[in-house]
């Protein structure tokens, strides 16, 4: 890992001057070959790369209307080059969405398309090169695919749209991402992206239970492979064994324990994320999304419901109807996938929930829109849904909460900068200066407010942001998940109030953590790297 | 000879101009999107996309919140461009239609107008080293290529003026293929000239730009994955369920 400096944080994000090749020297680890064959891709880089590679980029062209019109239409206006968060946090200039999407688009045009072909120089054709492949394999794995550029696009440019293409057609001639790709063969052989076999799963989940027990004194359970459950819940598998990630799953539960439904997980499905969305690959991507299918017709329950996951619930939201659909064996009466926040929030607006809000008033909140969430999925009826719900459920378990600035939250939120499958240790760099638009909005209203925490729906921004905050002077649990809020709020009837525990001489300073036993989980089978709880 | 040489070289033009946009607009609507993909602020209903695409197209509204220098100048040029165009229908309708000639004071400031909002363009493109970065020498030279369009249209207007009478003549006669000739005026033939280029190079530039946006999926979906199914013909062949069996 090479050394780097932690960027500054100044009074206000400026848009720094461009450094050329400042991160070039990024990339990700290269997939072993075990790790492509599982997947059908060559072990490694295949002898005749270029004429592969334009082939299948071709075939690409053909299968994604997104990728031929984005090639076509990029006028170079510049809207996008002050919008990216790795732009503002590198200087490097390919970092700058229109220069990155060119990095495709200069191969595009030297061999599909007439001025590239004959005119080269003029339109900034290229023919494929080694040192062009390695711009690839560095700038497409600089990108989070979080599509804050598209929505500023005046073309709706995604250039999530194209680095996937570019994954897919380096996966295609043996150049994939090492982290994507063993977690994707893990999920097929192991269910969730973590390697957590079924009965380490039980194992946490009973200790979870225990927890819950001990602290408030009702027996909540968090069911696995309950058949005839009404509810699937299908969640991240960091939400099993990470921190803050733990805490929102026991809000989950608590919520489903005094909504008074019948609920399960599926070890067969004991995982939300699908990350084969980032390396782009539809067949991959189908192929995870029936896993889910399958579990709920398996198990026959009537509803499904996602838990705190942005790329995850992009795929469920947007795809899961198109990849494993039609669903029509689900009660039609609820939306097919549900998100967890949906579910929290029609029981706190029909009343059904005993909550505390002062349990959370240790802390001023406030909250980071996931990129997936806020840019590719919706909740509710309306559209925006996905900004009000998050924020509606926070408001009502807690007293203090503010929003950052109005150019960093909603659809202008900034990625965490570890999504899209860039969440490895071998992209440390990248991440830290990659969080810094976040940090910077952050630290403002840190200082404005005082805000102490910040929430998040994602498994990959905790995951992220409990890692980068430190390099900002922050603390790592500084972010929370929003059910553990939900979860530190929430009274369970028949559980022990505060009061009772004044009497006792017990009443805690902060509000309980239950405290997450990761030693049984190592026992049992130890989550391959820490690197895979951003799931 | 001149009449003949742009003559032909129009006809050429249009076949090209026309043809080729066509094609890439059977291109783009020939490939499928297998995904959902709509950004927010995604409309629920097609209703809400048509009033999306509307206000894209006639506002540039994203374009407004992304750069409001960006927003101008391009707006500027844009709307100014519109105008002389329509304007400029008076040579091609004998006689000219109403509307058209309601426009025709407006058409001629807007030559001017869209000289300074290609000019804002070019010095953003220079001055800024974002921008400048991004780009190619066909993004300069296309700059050029409009400003001199619109240069030399104006120097026939306020400096030299051209037999416009005679050119109307030859722009009906080409139209009717009833072939009469062309002022041999230079500026008139550089400006002709370089329209000739600018229709030859719009299906295969960025001028694409064009078209593109109506079949930008982030942009044109409806977003609502969860109530309707949406699967493309390729895609549907992964489908065990889709009935479009597994070849």
């Amino acid at each position: 890992m090479a050394d780097f400096e932690t960027p500054k944080l100044t009074d206000f994000l400026e848009t720094p001057a461009i450094q050329r090749d400042s991160m070039a020297h990024s990339q990700p680890f290269v997939a072993a070959p075990e790790h492509q064959e599982k997947l059908g891709y060559p072990g490694e880089l295949v002898g005749n790369w270029q004429e592969k590679a334009i082939d299948k980029f071709g075939d690409l062209l053909t299968k994604y209307r997104s990728l031929q019109v984005y090639m076509d239409s990029c006028v170079k206006c510049g809207a996008c080059t002050d919008k990216c968060h790795y732009f503002l946090g590198t200087g490097d200039p390919k970092n700058m969405p229109a220069a990155r999407q060119d990095l495709l688009r200069q191969v595009y045009r030297r061999y599909f398309t007439f001025a590239g072909k004959w005119f080269p120089w003029l339109v900034g054709a290229k023919d494929l090169t080694k040192q062009v492949l390695d711009d690839w394999y560095s700038y497409f794995h600089q990108c989070s695919q979080c599509r804050r550029c598209a929505v500023y696009c005046p073309y709706g440019i995604d250039t999530a749209e194209i680095s996937m293409a570019a994954r897919e057609i380096m996966d295609s001639v043996g150049q994939g991402q090492k982290y994507c790709n063993e977690i994707i063969g893990k999920v097929h052989e192991k269910s969730n992206n973590l390697g957590l076999p079924a009965p380490a799963l039980k194992a946490t989940l009973e200790d979870l239970e225990e927890d819950i027990e001990d602290e408030t004194g009702v027996a909540v359970k968090l069911p696995l492979d309950v058949e005839g459950a009404d509810i699937l819940l299908v969640t991240p598998s960091a939400d099993f064994v990470a921190e803050p990630h733990v805490d929102g799953l026991i809000g989950y539960a608590k919520v489903f324990h005094q909504a008074g439904v019948n609920w399960t997980l599926s070890s067969y499905a004991s995982e939300a994320a699908n990350f084969a969305m980032f390396i782009g690959s539809y067949e991959q991507m189908h192929d995870i999304a029936e896993r889910i299918r399958k579990a709920a017709q398996d198990l026959g329950v009537k509803r499904i419901v996602v838990g705190e996951c942005g790329h995850a619930w992009r795929v469920a939201y947007n795809f899961w109807n198109t990849l494993a659909g039609p669903f029509d064996f689900l009660d039609p009466d609820y939306p097919v996938p549900q998100h967890i926040c949906e579910f929290t929030y029609d029981l706190i607006q029909q009343n059904k929930l005993n909550l505390n809000k002062s349990a959370n008033d240790h802390m001023t909140l406030t909250f980071h829109d996931s990129c997936n969430v806020a840019r590719a999925s919706r909740m509710g009826p309306e559209p925006g849904g996905q900004f009000k719900y998050p924020r509606e459920v926070i408001k009502a378990v807690c007293n203090n909460y503010v929003d950052m600035a109005a150019d960093t939250i909603h659809e202008n939120t900034f990625c965490c900068g570890g999504g899209g499958g860039l969440l490895t240790d071998d992209l440390m760099e990248l991440r830290v200066k990659g969080a810094k638009p976040r940090m910077q909005a952050l630290t403002d209203v840190v200082k404005s407010d005082g805000v102490t925490h910040m929430a998040a729906i994602c498994a990959i921004c905790k995951s992220q942001f409990a890692k980068v905050m430190p390099y900002y002077g922050m603390e790592m649990d500084n972010v929370v998940s929003i059910h553990q809020l939900v979860s530190n709020a929430i009274i369970l009837d028949g559980q022990e109030t505060d009061e009772d525990e004044e009497e006792t001489g017990e009443a805690p300073t902060e509000a309980p953590a239950p405290e997450m036993d990761m030693e049984t989980v190592k026992d049992s089978e130890t989550p391959d790297t820490a690197e895979a709880e951003g799931t | 000879m001149i009449t003949a040489i742009y003559g032909s070289l129009f006809y050429l033009a249009a076949l090209i101009l026309f043809g080729g946009v066509a094609y890439k607009i059977r291109q783009y609507t020939l490939t499928p999107a297998p995904l959902k993909i709509a950004v927010t602020p995604a409309p629920t209903t097609s209703t809400g996309v048509v009033f999306r695409m509307f206000r894209e197209v006639v506002f540039f509204e994203t374009l407004f919140k992304s750069n409001k220098w960006i927003w101008l100048f391009g707006y500027i040029f844009h709307a100014s461009l519109l105008l002389v165009v329509l304007r400029h229908l008076r040579y091609f309708t004998e006689p000219v239609w109403f509307w058209v000639s309601l426009i025709q004071p407006f058409g001629l400031y807007a030559g001017f107008a869209a000289v300074v909002g290609l000019g804002g363009l070019w010095f953003r493109r220079i001055a800024v080293e974002r921008v400048r970065y991004i780009s190619s020498p066909s993004d300069h030279l296309m700059l050029a290529l409009l400003a001199a369009i619109f240069l030399s249209g104006l120097f026939m207007r306020y400096v030299e003026r051209t037999d416009i009478v005679a050119l109307k003549a030859f722009v009906l006669g080409l139209l009717y293929f009833d072939w009469q000739p062309m002022p041999a005026d230079p500026i008139l033939m550089i400006h002709l000239g370089l329209v000739i280029v600018l229709m030859i190079v719009f299906p295969i530039s960025k001028l694409l730009h064009a078209p593109g946006l109506f079949f930008s999926p982030t942009l044109n979906q409806v977003d609502n994955p969860r109530e309707q199914r949406h699967l493309a013909p390729w895609a549907a062949k992964l489908d065990p369920r889709s009935g479009a069996g597994t070849n």
